[in-house]
């Protein structure tokens, strides 16, 4: 009777308000010295809901976003002045995540209307948002372009279309390769279910991504203790110049 | 194999890193100079933040200009006293030089400034050196020529004269003071160690002979450098202490090396060949302003830098 009571609060509230359960194969994401990117492996099943009037037999298709968290962004414009191609102007995108990344089932024009996109921002242009850009700049817009351009070219910003399986119509699994430069904070995991287009179920939860090892204590050295750490960066050199300086001195005898 | 930047937030192959500690490595030796106005454009190209670039590099050159000094304490080609004038002028110069830097901050365009000073530095300073050196070489074949070293000039009639015995000058500590100040303001705007400059101006305004000059030059680098180091560790936080000691173990290396070659050759041969090396990275630089960029848009953090 207790076990059944549990196992109906569990999943009680997950089907009221959910119809995905996700899981991840890692919780949490370390960078250590040798981080050379990481493979995350999602996976999940759709639990079809009493009060969804579709029939079961209807397809899903599923959308995946992972994002680090936003932060504001300046963008600057290069022109040629007197010969030089020198900055002209900058705006400020306002929030924009360092890395980002969208996967699917199906190609995104398919499996996503465009209202649904401007209400989640879920496609890369969508994503970032750049509301106060001054007005006396002209072609505001083409630096929320180039923000979405570069970061794609340095493999920041994917857009991994078909990329997740799905089994069924109920199992769903994929892996998307986080790449090597990942900036430290909670990303955001979203998995969308949606059925021709529309939005019709929502996970969201959240990764962290942190520092671990020799990593953490260098930084929290040279963020706690900067003195220290200057001194310590300073002593390795000496103690380094002067090494290889004796060694090549025992080599030579 | 690659390897995680803790402070840089970058991933970067182990082994390219070394190399390039390396290579910049051999170069300090050989010249005296720190090799900053090599190693930081490298260091931007392959993807290392700017402002982690200019504070570790500071890092790395305290190291290399330290193993390049001993090797030149033990040939007696050190002139401490000339040194520490031009010490003194130097820390003044480079307060001066972060006080300018934070002032054009403030206007903005301090990137395109940057490369501006280092496209008209290097070329003026490269071009001079080469010609001199050329025909000192030339000269050099004709064995009649005899080199007319001391000339008295107004540097020669300035006050506070100090006799600097191991460079065999007895001239006044203002010119020497001078060269520091200005040497401490470019490093500081450049982020580099100022070598480059210094080597020149120590020859050819303060007349010292070309052995002593790297020597010298490298024991004042070295304090300049580790107070330039300090003051970004403790007010940016930008020091990166992997990727200095990656760079400064091929650095040290390469510095014993380059040491070692500097000595073999002939003092009018290494001018040439620092001219050249000046010269190429002039034009480089200039190039990169004139020629249309692909990529016109630039990301950076944002409120300024």
């Amino acid at each position: 009777m207790r076990y059944l009571l549990t196992l109906f609060l569990l999943f009680a509230p997950i089907a009221k308000a959910q119809e995905v359960v996700v899981g991840l194969s890692d919780q949490e994401i370390g960078i250590d010295a040798f981080f050379d990117g990481s493979d995350l492996f999602i996976y999940g099943a759709i639990r079809p809901s009493a009060s969804s009037l579709v029939s079961f037999e209807d397809p899903y298709d599923v959308i995946i976003t992972i994002a680090s968290p936003r932060e504001p962004v300046t963008v600057r414009r290069k022109e040629r002045r007197f010969g030089i191609w020198v900055n002209v102007d900058a705006v400020d995108v306002d929030l924009a995540p360092t890395v980002y990344a969208l996967a699917t089932s199906a190609p995104l024009a398919d499996v996503l209307a465009d209202t649904e996109d401007l209400r989640h921002s879920i496609s890369v242009p969508r994503m970032i948002r750049s509301v106060g850009a001054p007005m006396d700049v002209e072609g505001a817009e083409d630096f929320a372009v180039a923000v979405k351009r570069i970061r794609q070219n340095n493999g920041l910003y994917q857009t991994l279309e078909n990329s997740i399986e799905l089994r069924a119509n109920t199992l769903f699994s994929t892996s998307i390769p986080l790449p090597a430069n990942l900036t430290e904070g909670d990303y955001d995991l979203r998995v969308f279910i949606t059925r021709q287009g529309s939005v019709m179920a929502l996970h969201e939860s959240q990764i962290p991504v942190q520092k671990v090892g020799a990593e953490r204590w260098l930084f929290d050295l040279a963020h706690e203790n900067p003195v220290l750490y200057g001194l310590l960066s300073l002593a390795i050199a000496i103690f380094a110049g002067w090494g290889a300086s004796a060694v090549f001195q025992l080599a030579r005898r | 194999m690659s390897i995680y930047l803790p402070i840089a937030e970058v991933s970067v192959n182990a082994f390219l890193l070394l190399g390039l500690g390396g290579l910049v490595g051999v170069l300090s030796g050989m010249f005296g100079v720190g090799g900053g106005f090599l190693m930081t454009p490298l260091l931007f190209f392959i993807g290392i933040p700017p402002a982690v670039a200019v504070a570790t590099e500071a890092n790395q050159i305290v190291a290399s200009s330290f193993s390049g000094v001993l090797a030149h304490l033990r040939r007696r080609t050190v002139d401490f006293r000339m040194g520490t004038v031009l010490l003194v002028g130097g820390l003044i110069g480079a307060g001066l030089g972060v006080f300018v830097f934070n002032y054009l901050k403030s206007l903005g365009q301090v990137d395109l400034l940057v490369k501006l000073c280092y496209v008209v530095f290097l070329g003026i300073i490269g071009s001079l050196m080469f010609v001199e050196s050329l025909s000192a070489l030339r000269r050099a074949g004709t064995p009649t020529a005899a080199p007319k070293r001391k000339k008295h000039t107004w540097v020669h009639n300035l006050p506070f004269k100090m006799k600097f015995r191991v460079s065999g000058l007895y001239i006044s500590v203002i010119p020497p003071a001078l060269v520091g100040v200005a040497v401490g303001v470019l490093a500081a705007i450049m982020g580099v160690g100022g070598g480059f400059i210094m080597v020149p101006a120590m020859i050819y305004l303060l007349g010292m002979p070309t052995k002593v000059v790297v020597g010298t030059s490298l024991f004042q680098i070295i304090f300049v450098t580790a107070f330039t180091t300090m003051l970004h560790a403790t007010t940016n936080y930008t020091v990166d202490m992997v990727l200095a000691v990656l760079l400064l173990v091929g650095g040290v290396i390469g510095a014993q090396f380059g040491t070692i070659i500097g000595a073999k050759l002939r003092a009018e041969q290494l001018r040439v060949l620092l001219a050249l090396i000046v010269i190429a990275v002039c034009a480089k630089l200039a190039l990169d302003l004139i020629i249309q960029p692909t990529e016109l848009f630039s990301l950076g953090d944002s409120g300024g830098h």
